[in-house]
């Protein structure tokens, strides 16, 4: 909910469409200043319903959060101010540092595990070629499954006695899947790319389709081959791309939460207990919502942070088009 | 209600979904809204899953026709359930007629006010409270008030084996830990699993602890625990039930990879059925599930049933259960006086009806009201049923599910530091001192 809502993303598109044809009509100072006005009234008319949802489901309830946390609370009872008691609490547990660590894990491993998949698929799949849309449809096929049916699937196909193993009779996929803390993270990493690398790769295809071909044609000529014209076009002209796939990717993986739930529990023990289930846990199966929404704070400021800086690493001009500077 | 148990926990893939999603909308009154009813209807929030479904709702609609008030009543996912009617109570959206489980929940609810007092009411109707074998009001009870009426079905946790395997390989159901260790050995020798365990639902190997406890301490310890007297858990019977449990560990008495098994999928009750365990540590709505999911193995009379076998030197008696006494409802103290007519009308005329008890009967489970040998006597599962009845009716204690019985906070770390210990990561002292530090929050 949160990430969907950008006001700054509705206020300024309009504004960015406009303004060539205002520049055209440009006669006096008195007529451009009462354009530009009209121009703001309409600017703020058109984020209002936006920033009115964002306001209302998304700040107010930080806001909510971060009173919380600063607060005692079993969920039914009386809210008691208590100061930092509940920081001190969140802060001094090892397995919120623990949690901490995971999810950082988490997010480098998906990332590099997810990005060169989905960057080279996104490349093939941007061919012409029929079979490739055939391959296309296929790769697509577990971005239509919630990540609850896919957790549930998993789970029996991981079962020792009945999924997999036996059923295919090979005895080396017969291993303690979920409940050994290393193989545990490689099923869920597995998972996880097999979910969400379709989704990057349709967003890298539309963005390779997207370079001019001119681009291809003059490398062709000047005798580039296609792992030459791979990095020197495709990867530089996918520069962008890359900076949203990866806040997706970054932020998506900080709040990851649904698959690990319904297929681990965050076990065997704490090992797959990552920062955004221990708040769960904590706070609806626990019940100590002040240290639960600590942990919920820690966790905006963290993935805010990361958002800001998956965005800086793309440079300060990031909103400019990807096409000029070939 | 056979599954309660099996269901509340089961339910975890699918409630999953929902769970995220009230995560995510717990600051609205969802479809909580409907729940307080109109003037006259009182809410009532059930479980879903069969046959409880069927029954309750039955039973709903046949108190409705007596014309005494409505029951509005509305079907949740057990585990998304247990989430959601925390925080509709929290956000004084709960229903008339509450489901919970006793226990430590309850108490929560009883030290905040949220749910009625029923004592002084149960005092007045002598009649309706009589009806109940008496093992089921303790879990009901907070600081001897009355706060939740007890419902459906009794569901000890029972030793089940494999009449077949043990047959094959010359063992018998054990009724001492030797005979355990024995026939752990036996089986391994011919080749089958000896213990079937989904310990990846962590409640699973709990059951073993609640046993091993008992026998080792008696049910006195765990009393101790649950009323949160001072370093209860630091009592020496809890290291040694951790010792038992590295025993279980060193004799592989597990299935290979229980650790990764989970009890939604209810694997653990097909080694069962396919001949390729030998015993299991089973809640008492796992007989259904195996009549039901195990071809003809229940009605060949392939399953057996026994009692936890005792421990040399300890305290615990062989009759000794522990397991869930019954499932419970309670009375919100926000809804409003006729609401409160209407549903203590349906606890006296319509929760646990004759027409309710043939109906667990029929399911395989035992109601918890009195006077069931004939019924019991007559349906198709009479030999267990009866000893389960009678089990339930001559166990010198009954101690509550451990994960009920505590409060939730503890339930949380117990599960977790459970696990642990079944995974070999955590020593029997640990256990216990992790265990002791939840006492002071």
């Amino acid at each position: 909910m949160v990430s969907s809502v950008d006001p700054t993303a509705v206020t300024s598109m309009p504004g960015r469409r406009r303004a060539p044809g205002q520049d055209a009509a440009e006669s006096s100072p008195g007529a451009v200043r009462s354009q530009r006005e009209r121009l703001m009234t309409s600017h703020v008319l058109f984020a209002l319903p936006a920033l009115l949802f964002f306001l209302v489901f998304a700040v107010l309830p930080l806001l909510g959060v971060v009173v919380l946390s600063f607060t005692s609370w079993n969920g039914i009872g009386a809210i008691e101010f208590t100061g930092l008691v509940s920081w001190k609490d969140a802060l001094t547990r090892e397995t919120t540092w623990h949690g901490l660590l995971l999810v950082l894990f988490m997010i480098a491993a998906t990332w590099l595990l997810q990005t060169p998949l989905s960057i080279l698929l996104g490349t093939f799949l941007a061919g012409q070629q029929k079979y490739r849309n055939v391959l296309a449809v296929m790769y697509f096929l577990p971005m239509l499954l919630s990540s609850a049916a896919i957790a549930i699937t998993f789970k029996s196909l991981l079962d020792p006695n009945f999924g997999i193993p036996s059923g295919l009779n090979l005895a080396f996929l017969k291993q303690n899947w979920l409940g050994d803390s290393f193989l545990v993270w490689v099923v869920l990493l597995a998972i996880i790319a097999w979910q969400f690398i379709p989704f990057h790769t349709l967003i890298y295809q539309g963005a390779v389709r997207q370079i001019p071909q001119t681009m291809y044609e003059a490398a062709q000529i000047d005798g580039a081959g296609r792992v030459r014209q791979f990095f020197s076009i495709t990867l530089p002209q996918l520069k962008y791309t890359l900076i949203t796939s990866s806040t997706l990717m970054v932020v998506g993986a900080l709040t990851y939460f649904d698959i690990i739930f319904v297929l681990t529990q965050g076990g065997p023990g704490k090992s797959t207990r990552i920062l955004p289930l221990d708040m769960y846990l904590t706070g609806f199966r626990g019940n100590e919502m002040g240290v639960a929404s600590s942990l919920a704070v820690i966790l905006v400021v963290l993935g805010l942070g990361l958002a800001l800086a998956v965005q800086r690493l793309g440079g300060k001009d990031a909103s400019a088009s990807q096409m000029e500077g070939a | 209600m056979k599954n309660i148990q099996l269901s509340r926990r089961s339910a975890l893939g699918a409630a999953a979904g929902l769970s995220a999603l009230s995560l995510a909308a717990c600051g609205t009154s969802g479809p909580g809204g409907s729940g307080s009813g109109g003037a006259d209807s009182a809410g009532y929030w059930a479980l879903s899953g069969e046959p409880n479904e069927t029954i309750t709702e039955d039973t709903v609609t046949a108190f409705n026709e007596l014309g005494k008030g409505s029951i509005e009543l509305t079907f949740f996912q057990n585990d998304a359930y247990k989430q959601k009617i925390r925080t509709a109570i929290g956000a004084g959206e709960a229903p008339a007629v509450i489901t919970g489980w006793g226990g430590g929940g309850l108490r929560t609810y009883a030290e905040e006010e949220q749910v009625d007092d029923l004592t002084d009411w149960l005092g007045e109707n002598t009649d309706v409270k009589d009806r109940f074998i008496e093992s089921v009001w303790a879990a009901a009870t907070v600081d001897e008030q009355v706060y939740a009426m007890p419902t459906g079905a009794a569901q000890p946790i029972i030793l089940f084996h494999n009449k077949t395997v043990p047959e094959n390989i010359g063992a018998e159901a054990p009724e001492s830990w030797e005979d355990l260790l024995g026939a752990i050995e036996k089986a391994h020798s011919a080749g089958v699993a000896p213990i079937s365990l989904a310990g990846q639902s962590r409640w699973t190997s709990m059951m073993w602890l609640e046993y091993l406890l008992d026998r080792v301490g008696g049910p006195d310890v765990f009393a101790r625990i649950a009323a949160g007297e001072p370093d209860s858990w630091l009592d020496d019977a809890v290291v040694e039930m951790g010792k038992k449990v590295e025993e279980l560990l060193e004799a592989k008495a597990f299935v290979e990879g229980f650790e990764s098994m989970a009890a939604d999928s209810n694997t653990d009750q097909a080694l069962m059925w396919s001949d390729k365990a030998a015993l299991m540590l089973h809640g008492g709505w796992t007989y259904g599930g195996m009549k039901s999911g195990g071809g003809s193995f229940v009605q060949d009379g392939r399953l057996g049933y026994g009692p936890f076998p005792t421990i040399e030197g300890g305290k615990g008696e062989l009759a000794n259960l522990v397991g869930n006494p019954a499932g419970y409802v309670s009375l919100s103290a926000s809804a409003s006086d006729e609401q409160k007519t209407v549903a203590k009308a349906f606890f006296a005329e319509g929760l646990m009806t004759d027409a309710v008890s043939e109906a667990l009967i029929e399911s395989g489970s035992v109601p918890i009201v009195k006077g069931q040998d004939e019924a019991l006597a007559a349906s198709d599962d009479a030999d267990y049923l009866q000893w389960v009845y009678t089990s339930m009716q001559d166990a010198p204690s009954f101690t509550q599910s451990w994960d009920q019985a505590l409060q939730p906070t503890a339930a949380e770390e117990l599960l977790v530091n459970t696990e642990q210990l079944f995974l070999g990561k955590l020593s029997p002292e640990q256990f216990a001192e992790n265990m002791n530090a939840t006492l002071e929050a």
